[in-house]
């Protein structure tokens, strides 16, 4: 059903932060200790706002003997990251255990693959240079969504090139590992405390399928993934996240060269992309949501497009194992 | 076997995995029906690249010009030479559809 047009605006995404953090605080409870009978939560913690939100409502929620924060970092990881969930640990008083990855990813050859994946679009590609891959403009033009890789060489020369199918795949394909080889730290604390798993996706993320499957997309519960970024920020005001981190710039921290995540994935910043989000789940016309984000009416119905676009392209990792014939023993939703 | 023949089979070879397409007509949008997605396209576009020897500028890599069979015969056609008949790598093909 349409909201009359009077009624949108950005005020739409405005939360009571202190009454959604309660309820929050005794859902997180519930889930753990009864749903899912654990003893605490394992979150893995990147110093950027979501994990950050996540790690303070379930110190709330079940205490800090209780909350374990991991930090994960690996070879591409900005150095930023560490600084800022030291800083979270610090604030919150959060237990935090440090585990670097890159041995595990060196290993599993995952940057090595990538690098070869790369150097079958631009030959000249070494272990030396940094990389990101990008989308083009989804909002002025209608362009298919294929990506480019850009390099930097040690002088600091840029290069990009439209990436092939295999190179494409080969990318991604090896970059997973990084979530993968994550998410398989954080089951293994979980499983030596007995914890469950927090996923910290929020709204956008979670419907536009950005995340690994069976990476940073796995975990027990996923406390924040019904709320709009926009909203999250508003939580982290109220739960007294540290100012640093509430402006820090989202970001993969994927690539060796710095990636917004409007080049990688969406096509506005994630304030534009909420409210887009928000209106096209209420049934709001482009005309109506042109004028609050600043866009004109076709911009924003490629943006709808873009929403459409993407939900049915990552319907695929949301999906369960498809059983040949269920098992009513087990059922879907335990 | 002519452009429009081709294109239909690889589409349909494909990305619809032999299916019989009657109901698929020459204007539908791959997007729209759920036959195409981005992956999809890149694939496409190197079928395109080595079978009629086009080079894709990022300006050519839209649903304009690769989004339906018709659309994708148009954008062959103009691409291609005139007088393109053997020097591709599978066998001569009518560009008159």
């Amino acid at each position: 059903m349409s909201l009359p047009a009077t009624v949108f605006s950005a005020d739409v995404l405005k939360i009571d932060a202190a009454r959604i953090s309660a309820d929050l605080e005794g859902k997180v409870r519930d889930i753990v200790l009864e749903r899912l009978n654990r003893k605490g939560v394992v979150i893995a913690i990147s110093g950027g706002i979501d994990s950050s939100v996540v790690a303070a409502l379930c110190l709330k929620a079940l205490g800090p003997a209780r909350v374990l924060g991991l930090m994960l970092p690996e070879a591409d990881s900005s150095p930023d990251s560490l600084h800022f969930a030291n800083l979270l640990a610090q604030s919150l008083g959060l237990r935090t255990q440090v585990e670097d990855i890159a041995g595990i990813l060196i290993s599993a050859g995952c940057y090595q693959r990538r690098d070869d994946a790369i150097r079958r679009v631009i030959p000249q590609y070494t272990a030396a240079y940094k990389c990101k891959i990008v989308l083009p403009d989804q909002v002025n033009g209608s362009a298919y969504p294929i990506f480019s890789v850009v390099v930097e060489s040690p002088l600091g020369e840029r290069t990009k090139a439209r990436l092939t199918l295999d190179a494409y795949l080969g990318v991604v394909a090896a970059t997973n590992f990084k979530q993968r080889t994550r998410k398989m730290m954080e089951y293994y604390y979980a499983d030596l405390f007995n914890y469950a798993v927090a996923g910290t996706p929020n709204r956008l993320e979670y419907d536009q399928g950005f995340f690994v499957k069976s990476g940073d997309g796995a975990a027990d519960l996923k406390p924040i993934a019904h709320l709009y970024k926009t909203q999250v920020y508003q939580l982290a005001a109220y739960l007294g996240i540290p100012q640093e981190i509430q402006k820090r710039p989202p970001t993969t921290d994927t690539y060796p060269l710095d990636q917004s995540q409007e080049e990688f994935y969406f096509p506005l910043s994630y304030d534009r992309m909420d409210l887009c989000l928000y209106a096209k789940n209420h049934g709001l016309q482009p005309e109506e949501v042109a004028p609050v984000v600043a866009l004109t009416a076709q911009q924003v119905a490629r943006v709808y497009h873009v929403i459409d676009r993407t939900r049915s392209a990552t319907r695929y990792l949301h999906r369960l194992p498809v059983l040949s014939e269920k098992v009513p023993e087990v059922p879907d939703d335990l | 076997m002519a452009l429009k023949d081709e294109l239909r089979q690889f589409v349909t070879d494909n990305f619809m995995y032999g299916k019989p397409y009657e109901g698929f007509a020459d204007d539908d949008s791959f997007i729209e029906r759920g036959i195409m997605d981005s992956t999809a396209v890149m694939e496409l576009v190197a079928y395109l690249e080595k079978r009629y020897r086009i080079a894709f500028d990022d300006k050519d890599l839209s649903p304009d010009n690769l989004d339906s069979v018709n659309r994708l015969v148009r954008f062959v056609k103009s691409r291609v030479q005139s007088d393109f008949t053997g020097a591709c790598d599978a066998g001569r093909i009518a560009l008159r559809t």
